[in-house]
């Protein structure tokens, strides 16, 4: 088997045997986005205005909070040293690492987002945009989030720190992917705001696993 | 051949060691001796190129290792302080996923001779979660004995030329530490080199040994 490979079954092996630790994620996700409705009363029109807004802003905290576990655990017991040592280069380790968060704290919320929709009232076309902008979108939060997840790696109070270095950079996917929804809910064609994060998609992929190879080898010196 | 040239490390605002030099040959044990503080464990990473030295560079076969990386890291297998083993999974799961990252092709079967070797092949299916402190060490390094000295012949790609060993006995009864002894003299013997730190006396018999006594009080010291 690949190190890549290794990684990400090792990564899901983990998450499946602390199972915990990924029902936190969505459950604080479907909380937060059931709370809504009861919070602001139960007029049809204004939820349905609301819902883009409220599941992504949501599900951009939930991967968020999610962002610590990252490489927190394997940073205590030693084994990033040994992924820093590996002679695979560590950029693709670090995708091997932002691809199995993605599967075990991004996937289950794009799963589980069209049902929330419902919950809305959101017109079909509208929940197969917000899936669809969902599925481009959290892929982008996840490898945004590795960065700073990896330059806060041993700091003191580094969840403040994070959301504070990587909530500016996810503002941008947040407006689209709520825009995106928006503009189908209008009668409008949601394909630009998607190519836009389907662009943002392409860039994090290119430069943040690189960028957080080099955190990582800061943090470890 | 790997050589320290002008070596200076500091940590804060302190000074551990200035203008150090040395070099270990093929077929050579260094031994790091010293205090607690005087800087052990970061000189084993500016050697490991975990961290970087404020002077001086660490050369691996003449070439500096930062502008060899991977190929280096191909060559060198470190054991710090932690483990680096999951407590959620086997034993047996740790060794395989510690080999691939190492770069080395690790067969579950290889994996398990490993730790049958270093004495915990009955915990080969337990989590690391249900061992002793002495177990979990043996399991760490049983990564010595996958496809260490054996099979390095040939085959560069499997198995490591220098051993990189952070306080390997703590935690071990004398029968594990007298293999392990066995385990290092007979890859120093087979034209491996190691480096070590150890409180303990080393009784690695018929080997080059080398041997650096870290000073705590030296005059670097600012």
């Amino acid at each position: 088997m690949s190190p890549f490979a290794c990684i990400v079954r090792r990564d899901l092996l983990l998450a499946f045997r602390r199972r915990s630790d990924v029902f936190n994620t969505l459950v604080f996700f479907i909380i937060v986005v059931s709370l809504f409705p009861l919070g602001v009363g139960p007029e049809p029109n204004q939820l349905r205005a609301m819902a883009p807004g409220v599941i992504w802003v949501a599900a951009l905290l939930a991967s968020m909070l999610a962002l610590n576990r990252l490489f927190a655990a394997d940073f205590a017991d030693g084994t990033l040293e040994q992924m820093a040592l590996s002679p695979e280069p560590l950029f693709l380790l670090v995708i091997a690492k932002v691809v199995a968060h993605w599967l075990v704290a991004g996937l289950p919320l794009v799963l589980i987002a069209p049902v929330l929709g419902i919950q809305f009232d959101m017109p079909a076309d509208a929940i197969m945009v917000m899936a669809a902008s969902l599925v481009l979108g959290t892929p982008v939060l996840s490898l945004i989030g590795a960065v700073g997840a990896a330059l806060t790696l041993g700091v003191r109070g580094g969840g403040v720190l994070v959301a504070l270095l990587v909530l500016p950079l996810y503002v941008p996917v947040l407006v689209f992917g709520a825009g995106a929804v928006v503009a189908s809910g209008a009668g409008l064609s949601a394909q630009a705001h998607l190519l836009l994060i389907g662009a943002s998609l392409a860039l994090s992929l290119v430069l943040s696993p690189w960028a957080t190879a080099m955190a990582l080898r800061i943090s470890l010196d | 051949m790997l050589e320290a040239y002008r070596l200076e490390c500091t940590r804060g605002d302190r000074t551990l060691f200035r203008g150090l030099s040395f070099s270990v040959a093929p077929a050579q044990l260094l031994h790091l001796a010293g205090a607690n503080g005087a800087g052990k464990t970061s000189l084993l990473r500016i050697l490991c190129g975990l961290l970087l030295p404020a002077h001086g560079e660490v050369r691996w076969g003449g070439r500096p290792i930062a502008a060899m990386r991977e190929e280096y890291a191909a060559q060198l297998l470190y054991i710090g302080h932690a483990n680096a083993l999951k407590d959620e999974l086997t034993a047996l799961e740790n060794l395989e996923i510690g080999g691939t990252l190492a770069g080395r092709r690790c067969t579950r079967d290889a994996a398990f001779d490993a730790l049958e070797e270093l004495g915990v092949g009955r915990c080969a299916h337990l989590p690391i979660r249900a061992l002793s402190q002495g177990q979990r060490r043996r399991v760490s390094l049983a990564r010595l004995a996958l496809g260490g000295t054996g099979s390095r012949e040939g085959d560069g790609k499997n198995g490591a030329a220098l051993w990189i060993l952070d306080e390997p006995f703590a935690a071990l009864d004398t029968a594990a530490v007298a293999h392990l002894e066995n385990l290092i003299a007979s890859h120093v013997t087979a034209g491996g080199m190691v480096v070590l730190t150890t409180h303990q006396p080393l009784a690695v018999t018929a080997v080059t040994m080398l041997r650096i006594e870290l000073d705590i009080d030296m005059d670097a010291r600012r």
